[in-house]
């Protein structure tokens, strides 16, 4: 069983949230809108807890120290990647994953040693894939 | 010396005025199109519409060129990316970060921005200062501003309350002058105790006069 926190209660965040606890994992999920704890279902066992995660106490009462896995879905690029650093550099998190929207940042951070997933690319390649449209170099004729 | 700085709506016009006159060079980025128009007019620099923390915007700017990079977006992350793109992507070797909360200074430099401030933390020391000597008051500068003579109010929570002044670790070249105790002047002496509520007046020199006010109210300068 691992001690994971997840950002942003949104689509995703709720999705993995409730996923991840009922495979048994033990889960703390952090969204500065209570409204979103709406969006976990009858599976989730975890905590949530209504805050900004870019305020350091919050990250703290999440108990950001003992977690295993921190995964940042927020809709707001810099934040996730903030956050990332936070759980990898600061509390050495042995596994940290941030959701960036924009390829460029998305590129540039993985660079510096962040585990990142941009949706942008990743549904990009499937829209291409889904198309069938031959590369340009090969293309044409 | 040319300076990006992000963000900001009337500190960042000030801030550019201020720069300039004194001959430095400013590129400011701002995501707001009205904030954008409207510096246009007052200011003649270049201004950039767009978010900062984007990689194309800063290169726009001339991040490759630039000698310092200025964070000061409401947003604590936004203010981390800039200056971390700004050191990391652009090689820009002085990045500055406003942080809104007091804890991620710590964090901010940990993550290599050179300097970060918090408004919140300069405001809370401002009061500090300001609060923690209301018992100090009266400071005339003598003799050309070589001699200090402050009034003291010992509340409940000065150490000196109940000792005797000769035993007090007074520095050489300070003094206390006088006590006024019930409204009545005493002129101390060495055996004199000090008493809750003595308003004492204390002559010092600026080398000792932090220690002075130190000893006989607790409190750090």
């Amino acid at each position: 069983m691992l001690y994971i926190i997840v950002i942003g209660c949104g689509r995703l965040g709720s999705y993995l949230a409730n996923s991840l606890s009922r495979t048994g994992h033990s889960i703390v999920i952090i969204d500065k809108n209570q409204n979103t704890s709406r969006l976990l279902n009858s599976e989730f066992s975890g905590f949530f807890i209504e805050g900004d995660a870019t305020e350091f106490s919050v990250l703290k009462q999440a108990r950001i120290d003992k977690s295993d896995v921190v995964v940042a879905t927020t809709q707001d690029d810099n934040l996730n990647l903030m956050v990332a650093q936070i759980a990898k550099q600061i509390y050495q998190v042995k596994r940290v994953v941030a959701r960036v929207f924009d390829p460029n940042r998305e590129i540039i951070y993985r660079d510096f040693g962040i585990e990142t997933i941009c949706p942008t690319i990743i549904s990009g390649e499937v829209f291409l894939d889904a198309i069938s449209v031959p590369p340009a170099a090969m293309g044409g004729k | 010396m040319h300076i990006i700085i992000v963000g900001g709506d009337k500190i960042v016009y000030f801030l550019t005025r201020l720069f300039q006159s004194k001959g430095h060079t400013v590129t400011i980025i701002n995501r707001d199109y009205d904030d954008c128009t409207r510096l246009a007019r007052s200011l003649k620099s270049v201004i950039i519409h767009g978010d900062g923390s984007d990689p194309a915007i800063l290169e726009e700017a001339g991040a490759f060129t630039c000698n310092a990079i200025l964070a000061i977006t409401p947003n604590d992350q936004d203010n981390l990316i800039i200056c971390q793109l700004g050191s990391k992507r652009f090689h820009i070797t002085k990045t500055l970060a406003l942080v809104n909360d007091p804890d991620n200074e710590t964090v901010f430099t940990k993550l290599g921005v050179s300097t970060v401030f918090s408004i919140t933390r300069i405001l809370s020391n401002l009061i500090e200062q300001q609060t923690a000597f209301e018992n100090v008051i009266n400071l005339i500068p003598a003799a050309g501003g070589k001699v200090n003579m402050t009034e003291i109010i010992l509340d409940g929570e000065s150490p000196v309350i109940g000792r005797r002044i000769k035993d007090l670790l007074f520095p050489v070249n300070s003094l206390i002058t006088i006590i006024l105790r019930n409204d009545e002047p005493i002129v101390p002496g060495g055996d004199t105790t000090l008493l809750e509520n003595d308003r004492i007046v204390v002559m010092t020199l600026p080398e000792n006069h932090a220690q002075v006010i130190r000893l006989l109210t607790g409190e750090y300068m």
